[in-house]
This record gives structure tokens, sequence and C-alpha cells, in this order.
């Protein structure tokens, strides 16, 4: 850097004082609990009480224990299932909220309500939903002469059931698809009509290419997304029946504050900081040929 | 905006209607209209069919919801269900509020929500600022860690930031929620002031500064009077974030004197799974001020949203 002037040396400091809020909490709150867990899953670590080093003990124990390969697994299907299943229902919901048609804005406006309500109020609600003998998704299945389901209670069903409470909340994705869908100017449709592009094909070849960031946007958010998933196996199946809900993260809620290891739960968060890193990575990596990034900028999108 | 041409790409009309393929000869446009106005009006129909079809599914359980919170415990479960209960049971809400602790838990919940709130608006203000109007040595590498942060599953450092709390002896008071929020922890609310001063033209900066006007003045001033709707987001949707949270009271506020209102929702299950009404009751009244947010706010809310989503 060359030499700066009074002024600019000026300006910098200033600028350095407007930010270091960020600097202190990103310190205090980011890299400095990555590196702190990083030792407390070196150590034998009860909630009170002293640590003691065990060096990659809590490591070793993780790759042989059952239980964190199977909330790892649990969570990849959890994942694999709905955030695909939740961006093609996204998708297909914006263009149909993207037609010139009386009323529009209000459907626009209901479809997100389901978004806004998380939470325990939305745990409590699907777990009533899904109650084998009360619960409204079962009674509607009567109605087609569909025996009760046990969705919550077998451990074939709980994750579908999940799966399925994921799909009520696309409408949040919506309004970044729509902004999306509305960006792609209207003259690459004409041309390709002119060109006798039928309604598939311009889907294929204008549609999906153009709303490639925002496609890329939302698997990347829904991915890292779904797999901090835990307020709702927390209380609409603590996990269970037979663990077959045990997603990662209650698995790590569990070590530390049911099991007092927080050592042990300090080596999974290093676990789940890993997955999630590498997921994110091989899907820029396998995506980076095919988003198009209008203008030519290979910087869009994020 | 492109919605005339993009409505078609899901019909099946073969060529866009309304005669705006200005290259096609006035003949051939005419031979197509009377096809594509009748295919549009069916295309329309079909999309009302969908949608409101849609609507219904998506609606329903709300619907359930609010008709199970004025019943009896009897008709809630009987089929076929029915949506007015035929003597509405009010009583249930403040049962339900009272099971709750409602009094003590809003109270506990607005003590964690409004200074957190406030530090949140004013830390990522000024980080935001500082980001979009000055120049310095590693602002692009921090601008870069503030996007990594958005993107930071929380529960990485949540152990660590436990057992310093813990080691404070700050567990169960809501200093784990006041800190953070100060020190401009949200990268969202950073990157949506970032992006919003980025757009404020600079000669407005530099009329200020010729009149003597000093940093902070020209920030205080000048940006933040004009960052009204920016200020409205943030506020809303942190007010909505920390409403909603969950896993943070779940672990900070053991004691019940300390604990939040979804903290206490979640106590109903346990305690009073017998009885219903009284909990779809206190699940009504937890839903509505995001709800009232989202539908008083509804365009700020949602150019939050799209704002993080396409922009940059």
């Amino acid at each position: 850097m060359a030499k700066m002037g009074r002024l600019e040396r000026q300006r910098a400091i200033q600028g350095w004082l407007f930010v270091s809020p960020f600097v202190v909490g990103f310190l205090l709150f980011f890299a400095g609990p990555m590196l702190f867990a990083a030792f407390i899953s070196l150590n034998q670590w009860p909630v009170l009480g002293d640590p003691t080093f065990v060096g990659t003990l809590n490591f070793q124990n993780m790759l042989s224990d059952n239980l964190f390969w199977k909330s790892l697994k649990i969570t990849t299907i959890y994942t694999l299932f709905s955030v695909p299943l939740g961006m093609i229902a996204g998708l297909a919901l914006a263009m149909l909220l993207n037609q010139k048609i009386r009323g529009m804005a209000l459907f626009r406006t209901l479809y997100y309500v389901p978004a806004v309500i998380t939470g325990v109020a939305l745990a409590l609600l699907w777990w009533m939903m899904f109650n084998t003998e009360y619960g409204l998704i079962n009674g509607a299945l009567r109605l087609f002469g569909v025996d009760a389901i046990p969705w919550l209670t077998t451990t074939n069903w709980v994750l579908p059931a999940l799966i399925i409470m994921s799909l009520w909340q696309v409408g949040g994705g919506v309004v970044i698809y729509l902004a999306g869908l509305q960006g792609i100017p209207s003259e690459l449709y004409e041309a390709a009509s002119i060109d006798g592009a039928t309604g598939w094909s311009r889907f294929w070849h204008i549609t999906i290419p153009m709303l490639s960031p925002v496609l890329l946007f939302n698997l990347v958010l829904g991915v890292i997304g779904s797999f901090q998933s835990f307020t709702n196996a927390l209380i609409m199946t603590n996990g269970g029946p037979s663990q077959a809900s045990l997603f990662f993260v209650l698995y790590i809620y569990r070590s530390a504050w049911l099991y007092n290891q927080m050592g042990y739960a300090a080596a999974l968060s290093w676990a789940l900081f890993a997955v999630i890193l590498i997921m994110v990575i091989v899907i820029f990596r396998v995506t980076s040929a095919r988003v198009f990034y209008a203008g030519g900028s290979t910087r869009g999108g994020f | 905006m492109a919605s005339s041409e993009v409505q078609k790409q899901v019909g099946d009309a073969p060529l866009p209607g309304n005669g705006m393929t200005n290259a096609s000869p006035a003949t051939r446009t005419a031979a197509f209209f009377s096809d594509t106005r009748v295919l549009g009006i069916l295309q329309k129909i079909a999309v009302y069919i969908i949608l409101i079809g849609g609507l219904a599914v998506v609606l329903f359980p709300l619907a359930w919801m609010l008709s199970a919170s004025i019943k009896p415990k009897s008709e809630i479960f009987s089929y076929p269900m029915t949506w007015i209960p035929s003597t509405p049971l009010f009583s249930n809400y403040p049962k339900g509020l009272a099971v709750m602790q409602f009094g003590r838990a809003l109270t506990n919940t607005l003590l964690i929500a409004i200074p957190s709130v406030l530090g949140q608006a004013v830390s990522c203000a000024l980080v935001g600022y500082g980001l979009a109007r000055f120049r310095f040595p590693g602002r692009d590498a921090l601008f870069i860690l503030v996007l990594a942060t958005m993107m930071l599953p929380s529960q990485v450092t949540l152990i660590p930031t436990y057992v310093i709390f813990s080691r404070l002896g700050l567990v169960d008071t809501f200093w784990p929620f006041w800190l953070p929020a100060w020190l401009a922890t949200s990268g969202f609310n950073i990157f949506l002031f970032r992006q919003f001063f980025m757009t404020i033209s600079p000669e407005l900066e530099d009329a200020a500064r010729i009149d003597g006007a000093g940093v902070f003045d020209i920030f205080w001033r000048i940006f933040l009077p004009l960052s009204k709707p920016v200020i409205a987001t943030v506020v809303l949707f942190s007010f909505v974030f920390y409403w909603n949270d969950f896993f943070g009271p779940l672990i900070y506020l053991p004691s019940t004197q300390n604990k939040t209102l979804q903290l206490m929702l979640m106590n109903f299950q346990q305690f009073y799974t017998t009885d219903w009404g009284p909990m779809m009751a206190a699940m009504v009244v937890i839903i509505i001020p995001p709800l009232l947010i989202f539908f008083f706010a509804q365009r700020l809310f949602i150019q939050g949203v799209v704002f993080t989503g396409v922009k940059e």
C-alpha cells in the first residue's frame, strides 16, 4: 500500500472506529469461540468443575459412536428430501404467483403467512396435526379412506412427517424467487417465442439459467438451515421413536446439556461445521459451471 | 417488470398474447389473437383454481388452530370436525395464559428483546456505515467476514459461548442476549445497512463536510434520518427473531422466573397435554405479534428478505 495522506489516514481510522463493534463482536462471538471450541473438544469438560485434557479422545469416540453416524445420516436424509422438494415447490409457487391476475397481492401475502410462524408454536401445531388419533392430517386422510398413519410414533414415518411439515413453509423462499423472476428481461422470452420456443423449453433455457444465482442462494441457505434443524425434533418427538429423528444439533444439545459432556459436544459442533463447509464447497464446485450471472460478473448472487 | 411475458412460461400458450411480438406480421397476430385469448382466460382460471386450492391447504392448519382455541376438549376430538363450536369456549384464553404465567413470561421476553433489538440496530448501523462510506485497508476482507458469519450456523459457537458465559456466572441472566446484540453480531443487519448506505449520494456528505460537520454528525444527522426504512426493517426482523428465539433461552434461562414465552409454551406440552384448547389459545396469542408485524409492514419485511437474496 502506498503512503497515505493525512486526510486519508484520518478517514481510515474513522472507518475502523465505525466497524469496531463488529471487529470486537467477531473476535468475542465468532473467532474466539471457534478456537475455544477446538480447545474444549480436546478435554473432558463438565459444565461445572475442572476440565481434564484428553487429546483427541473425543474425536476418536465420535468416529466409533453409532449415534453420531445415525444423527448425521438422519440429518442428511432430511436435507436431501426437504431442500430439493422445497425448492421445486417454492419455484412452482413463485411462477404461479408471478402471473398478472387480479388479487395477486393478497395471494402473495397469504402464502407467506406460514413462514412467519416459527419456533415452539410451529412445532406444537404440527405435533397435534400429526397426532395419530385426533390429528387433522389423519382426519383428512380418513375422508379418502386411508387408515390412520402413526406419523410421529413409528420409525418409518417420522422423517416423512417432518419433511412434509417443512414444505408447509415454502412461501418464505417464494419472495426471493419472485424477485428473481421479475428480474428476467422480457425481451428474452419474446425472442425465444419468435424462434418458436415452447413454454417448456423457455422454462429450461431461459428461466432456469437466469434464475440460477437465486437457486444457488436458496440451495446453500436451505442446506445450512436444514442441518441446523432442532426445535421441531426436540418438541415433536424428542428424537424418537428409537432415535429415528435424532437430528445432529439435537445430539449436540443432548451431549452438552443432558449428558454434561461439553468436550464431546464441542467435538460434535466442529464436525457440524466441517460437514456444512464441505457441503457448501461441493455445491459451489458442482454448480460453478452451470450458474449464470447476467452481465458477466462472476461474483453475483452472493 | 417482465411479468406479463413471464406468465406465459408456465402455461402452454404457443405465442405471447397481446400482440407484443412486434416482429411478427400483423396478419399472423390477428390469426392467433382469438386463440391466445381463449387460452389466456382458461389459463387464468386454472391459475385461480390452483392458487385457491393450495391456499386452502396452507391456511387449513391455522384455521384449525384458531377454531380449536375456542373449543371444549370434547369437541376438538370429535369427528367429523366442526369449524365453529356450538358454544364458543373463550375461557380457554385466560386459562392458557395463566398456565404460561403470561405476564412474567412476556416481561422476560420483552426485557430480552427490546435492549437487544436496540443494540442490533445501533451497532449494525455503525458497522454498515463504516463499510459503506470509508476506504481503509482490510475493509473488503472485513465485509467478507460479515457475509461468512451469516453462513455460520449458530450452533457451532454455542458450546464455547455457553462455557464462557457459564464461567462468568451469567447463565440465568439476560446478558448472553444483550452482550452479543450490542456488538453487531448480525451479519444480516450489517449487510442491510451497508447496502442502503452505499446508495446515498456522496454529494450530501461532501456538502456537510465542507460546512464543518464531523463524521459522527454526518452519520447521525444525514444518514440515519434517510435510512428510516432500513432501520424499520432491522428492528422488525430482530424483534421477530428475539420473540421466536428458542435455543438461546432454552440453554441460558433454566429457572422458571426467567423463562420466555416460547419456553413457557413448551412446558404446556409436558404438563398439560390432556387439554388442547388452552394450549391452542396460548399458541394463537404467541403467533399474533409476528403476524401483525408482517401484515402491517409487509413491504419492508419482503424487501428485507429479497434484498439479501438477490442484491450485490
